[in-house]
């Protein structure tokens, strides 16, 4: 099976305002075997998820030194006020995902609950919740992160994942890659897949995917940090 | 979500009569007819004391482990929701954000995140409201809704209803 996956050349276009996420992924599904007639489908795909992905990087917004001076906040509450780069982002996710056996999409509090629940839906996936110490009643396993001064926690309930369930994580965004690292130790401790890390925005200058090591990321647009 | 911290079931000591009045309470579903009611009710788990002593605190989570009654949960707001003109659905911090956002894909709708403080960057509008003991606060970016706008707003559970009273001041 051929694996197809594109990179956009990342060059601003004279229009666009400054600091815009740029389009990255051509978001292919996880393979695709490219034959005679299916070519042809392939092409148009990639072309229609082009598209898709320059509505869905133009629609973030990018807020400055939030929320402390010198980070440059990529929001992505005007993308859930534009409907169409909405659904195009989950239709993207979904496309890429349906036809993996994914059986968990677990989403990192609070912005992971609002990208995962519609990808689970769509794909008849279970979805856990990720969140932070003494929110989920019951008994709960949890995993400590390092932050830029101290730590966090985020925990999940047992039994919500089993040993033979193949998991997607989802976030909004992938920085510095500490807390998607919790999230994907906490889904494997109980045995379970991590097929892939799926996020909207990657911040590469924070090498996120160094502390995921050999594990998948899949991102649609990236940004400057 | 604070609401549940008010939310105390049965009147006395006995504990067990206590989790037997919230079966009975979360069996009798609104509206019986739909088969769907049924499912979704047995979903929900009640986990006594939580997060304190006298609590019976209603958790969703397992309702989200099982696909097919997540499903019907949406789908039965989908179908209330359709075609009324909904411009946004508004939904509160954190577990608003979970149900929220597939009503709002499956109907067109703007999502408008209500958040604790100082969660949404640029500038936002805020509302604070009474918890059992204290003050919390929610807030809404400014510009999210225009006047006239008809919006949906969005939480797994009310209890005293606190929260959702300042999201409806929020919004208008």
């Amino acid at each position: 099976m051929l694996f197809l996956h594109c990179q956009q050349p990342r060059v601003p276009s004279a229009s666009a305002p400054p600091f815009r996420p740029r389009v990255v992924s051509v978001a292919a599904p996880l393979s695709v075997r490219v034959t005679g007639g299916r070519r042809g489908r392939a092409v148009v795909a990639m072309a229609s998820a082009d598209a898709r992905l320059a509505g869905i990087a133009s629609s973030i917004r990018v807020i400055p030194d939030f929320p402390k001076p010198g980070i440059m906040f990529q929001d992505i509450t005007t993308l859930l006020l534009d409907p169409k780069a909405f659904r195009d982002t989950i239709d993207l996710f979904v496309e890429r995902y349906k036809d993996q056996g994914i059986t968990v999409v677990a989403g990192v509090e609070a912005r992971g609950f609002i990208f995962g629940p519609p990808i689970a839906l769509a794909i008849g996936a279970k979805f856990v919740p990720l969140r932070k110490p003494k929110k989920l009643p019951g008994e709960v396993i949890s995993e400590e992160y390092s932050l830029e001064y101290g730590t966090d926690k985020i925990e999940m309930h047992v039994g919500a994942v089993q040993a033979n369930d193949r998991a997607l994580v989802v976030d909004d965004l992938i920085a510095t890659g500490g807390t998607l690292c919790a999230a994907v130790k906490l889904i494997e401790r109980v045995g379970a897949k991590v097929v892939e890390c799926a996020c909207v925005i990657e911040l590469p200058e924070l090498k996120g995917r160094d502390k995921l090591g050999d594990r998948p990321v899949f991102v649609l647009v990236e940004a400057d940090a | 979500m604070g609401e549940q911290e008010n939310n105390k079931i049965g009147g006395g000591n006995n504990a067990s009569m206590a989790v037997d009045e919230a079966a009975s309470a979360k069996g009798k579903s609104l509206g019986a007819a739909d088969p769907r009611l049924q499912g979704i009710s047995d979903a929900i788990r009640v986990v006594p004391h939580f997060p304190k002593p006298g609590i019976m605190f209603n958790d969703i989570t397992e309702l989200l482990l099982r696909p097919g009654v997540f499903k019907d949960a949406v789908d039965m707001f989908v179908e209330r929701y359709r075609g009324m003109g909904i411009a946004a659905v508004a939904g509160i911090e954190a577990r608003g954000f979970i149900f929220g956002p597939a009503i709002a894909l499956a109907i067109g709708a703007k999502f408008i995140p209500l958040r604790k403080p100082k969660k949404l960057p640029g500038e936002v509008f805020s509302e604070s409201y009474v918890l059992e003991y204290g003050m919390d606060c929610l807030e809404m970016h400014v510009g999210a809704i225009e006047p006239g706008e008809h919006v949906v707003v969005v939480d797994d559970l009310v209890a005293t209803g606190g929260t959702l009273s300042a999201a409806i001041r929020l919004l208008g």
